[in-house]
């Protein structure tokens, strides 16, 4: 093609058409496809990583380029600093760990259950109006996280919505917002267990990474459950959808099969659909275990890391770092931290949960455990 | 769906076949089913409905009856209050310009890379299409701090550029379009290309408009994503002439704005943040679910 069409003639035609073969211009052309995009990615994915892991080697405050001969170099301070030293960035750190980690636990296993549960009856074939309730379902999680969590202050602030209608009941609601207890120390009181006003000495005086193993045992704090119910409420309508994609792959017939072998509707579910849902439940539960480690937008509007730092996470504490207290060193390395847990927890995720007919790929785990 | 809708009447009828006690067992279930629905569904959407009704309330009508759907006395008050006493109209503007450029922007960008990921031979193909899926499992939150330093870097902190640039192609869309490509036939392009159309002419006048689906599902959801972000114009931007919708409502909530309740106000402003989307969903339903189902197949 590219012989017939460039005779080396004309300036004009010369110059659309230089003399390639048509696998070189296919070549020129396929990069210059991607190029727009190549440059982006890299400039605002790639080359932001790379800078920012220097940045996490130093006390830049700032001012200037981040490259300037005299900002101080501090190797893997920043990273030890949220270790090993007993220090306010440690205990903050370690709290948002604490609080993040309480908040995956219950937002992840509640979402799901939700979420198969919905997709569940959504996808019975005796119900009508079942687009209006896939639909129902789903729009909470297209909307704004902003705008939804402005809704959810609103519903849950002292006297509102949630207060009045669990009034109803004759319950007499917490402050949600400004209340800092935790609900596992709530609990272990209730059970006549501890008393969470005195804890035995056993428990406070001593405990890993500068928190006692009373802080540590606190669980998700009143104002968390808030942030954790608008979370399970917001995205259980994006798994229900995988859910249900999944379960309209599944041929009636065997669901039929099984119920007139005269297995009941619990066993049909458990024996034969589970299984098949398998992928899509373990592709939700590490979709949701990444997302649940990055929740920012919501303690950002909601709440700002209080009361008494129960609802800090490493997001908000990374963006507090450098953003408010201008400690751009110490912000980075929170995030990398962060990166790191949340690589480790999807490639544990996906071992634990690994389909175990399937063959394993020979070798390769071992050698990668030691780089 | 016609495959389910098909097959309801034959189950029944095998259902009924076991006996009366069996058809009874269908009827409570059935009723459970719907009462578990329409719960939930009233759980999903009430929300809403006290946003919308507690805007066109009075401040002290929403303190004393937050659950009430029916606002006593209606007003417009509080919208009437966004829009001159904050810079509402300005966000608006601001984040209507960022998403459009940012959609247009996306959609065309994401195509052509992945059309040339599906279609073109050239060298370094497979290795950039890895990079490409490593780029989308890199968590958005661990890039907060990094995109802030290198936007400051180049001197393009705080402006549009900033706003815009940094998110105008995405590697999840690439990997949407890719996936397209790849799902129709060859053969439509092949013949154009012998009638002498270049690489791009093809594309352009043949494949797009065969890639409509893909094309809607993409502007979709990349407008919804455009619409609602957040967490990056904290990094990119400070002066409130450059806020965008979601930036300027957590300001009002946490800011100086926010002083006392003021909750019709901020409901008022939250309404109008969720309007443009809702209105989409309603209208592009499908394409939404595509959407969702899409990630699921790149995760």
């Amino acid at each position: 093609m590219a012989d017939m069409t460039a005779p080396a003639g004309g300036p004009v035609t010369g110059a659309r058409r230089p003399r390639l073969s048509a696998a070189a211009r296919e070549g020129v052309a396929g990069w210059l496809f991607v190029a727009p995009v190549v440059v982006i990615l890299g400039l605002f994915m790639l080359l932001p990583i790379l800078m920012a892991l220097w940045v996490s080697l130093t006390e830049w405050n700032g001012q200037g380029s981040p490259f300037r001969a005299g900002v101080p170099f501090v190797g893997l301070d920043n990273y030890a600093r949220l270790f090993t030293e007993e220090s306010l960035a440690r205990q903050d750190f370690m709290t948002s760990i604490r609080n993040n980690f309480y908040y995956v636990l219950i937002v992840v296993p509640a979402q799901t259950v939700l979420a198969l549960g919905l997709a569940v009856i959504v996808n019975s074939r005796l119900l009508k109006g079942r687009t209006f309730f896939r639909a129902a379902f789903f729009f909470p999680s297209v909307t704004s996280s902003v705008a939804i969590s402005v809704v959810f202050l609103f519903m849950f602030a002292n006297s509102g919505a949630v207060s009045g209608l669990l009034n109803l009941f004759g319950i007499d609601g917490p402050q949600w917002f400004s209340d800092s207890r935790g609900t596992l120390h709530l609990l272990l009181g209730a059970l006549g267990l501890v008393d969470p006003d005195a804890p035995p000495a056993a428990l406070t005086d001593g405990g890993p990474f500068g928190l006692s193993w009373w802080e540590w045992l606190s669980g998700p704090s009143v104002a968390m459950t808030t942030i954790i119910m608008l979370v399970v409420w917001t995205t259980s309508g994006t798994f229900m959808l995988m859910f249900l994609a999944a379960l309209q792959d599944i041929p009636v017939t065997l669901e039929e099969a099984s119920r007139l072998d005269g297995a009941g509707r619990w066993q049909t579910f458990r024996h034969v659909t589970l299984p098949l849902l398998k992928p899509t439940l373990f592709l939700v539960l590490t979709l949701g275990t990444i997302a649940t480690w990055q929740v920012f937008d919501q303690v950002y509007v909601m709440s700002q890391g209080d009361p008494a730092k129960t609802t800090l996470t490493p997001a908000y504490l990374s963006y507090k770092t450098a953003f408010r207290n201008f400690d751009y060193g110490p912000g980075t390395a929170i995030s990398f931290v962060l990166f790191v847990i949340i690589v480790v927890l999807a490639l544990v995720q996906r071992w634990v949960l690994r389909d175990r007919d399937a063959v394993p790929r020979p070798g390769r785990r071992t050698r990668r455990g030691k780089a | 769906m016609a495959v389910s809708i098909g097959a309801a009447p034959r189950s029944t009828r095998e259902r009924r076949r076991t006996g009366g006690s069996a058809g009874a067992r269908t009827l409570a279930s059935t009723f459970a089913g719907y009462f578990i629905l329409i719960f939930f569904a009233l759980v999903f959407l009430y929300p809403f409905v006290i946003q919308i009704a507690n805007s066109f309330k009075t401040e002290p009508d929403a303190a004393t009856h937050p659950l009430s759907p029916l606002p006593d006395p209606v007003t417009l008050g509080a919208y009437e209050k966004v829009f001159l006493n904050t810079d509402l109209p300005l966000w608006l503007g601001n984040s209507l310009l960022v998403t459009i450029i940012v959609t247009v922007g996306r959609v065309f960008l994401d195509s052509l890379a992945g059309y040339a990921l599906a279609r073109l031979r050239f060298p370094g193909r497979a290795a950039l299409f890895s990079a490409i899926v490593a780029v989308i499992a890199v968590p958005g939150v661990v890039l907060f701090i990094p995109k802030f330093l290198v936007l400051n870097q180049f001197g393009l902190y705080d402006s549009y550029t900033a706003l815009i640039l940094p998110v105008i192609a995405d590697a999840a869309g690439v990997f949407i379009m890719k996936q397209f490509f790849e799902s129709i036939p060859v053969s439509v392009e092949e013949a154009a290309r012998i009638d002498g159309a270049g690489v791009f002419r093809t594309f352009w006048s043949v494949v797009l408009p065969m890639a409509r689906p893909a094309l809607l599902t993409l502007t979709i959801i990349s407008f919804q994503g455009t619409w609602n972000e957040f967490p990056h114009t904290l990094v990119a931007v400070q002066s409130p002439e450059l806020f965008t919708l979601p930036r300027g409502l957590a300001d009002l909530v946490s800011g100086s704005l926010g002083k006392g309740t003021q909750y019709p106000l901020k409901l008022g402003a939250a309404v109008l943040a969720t309007i443009p989307v809702a209105v989409i969903f309603v209208v592009f339903q499908r394409y939404f679910v595509r959407g969702a189902n899409e990630g699921a197949e790149k995760g």
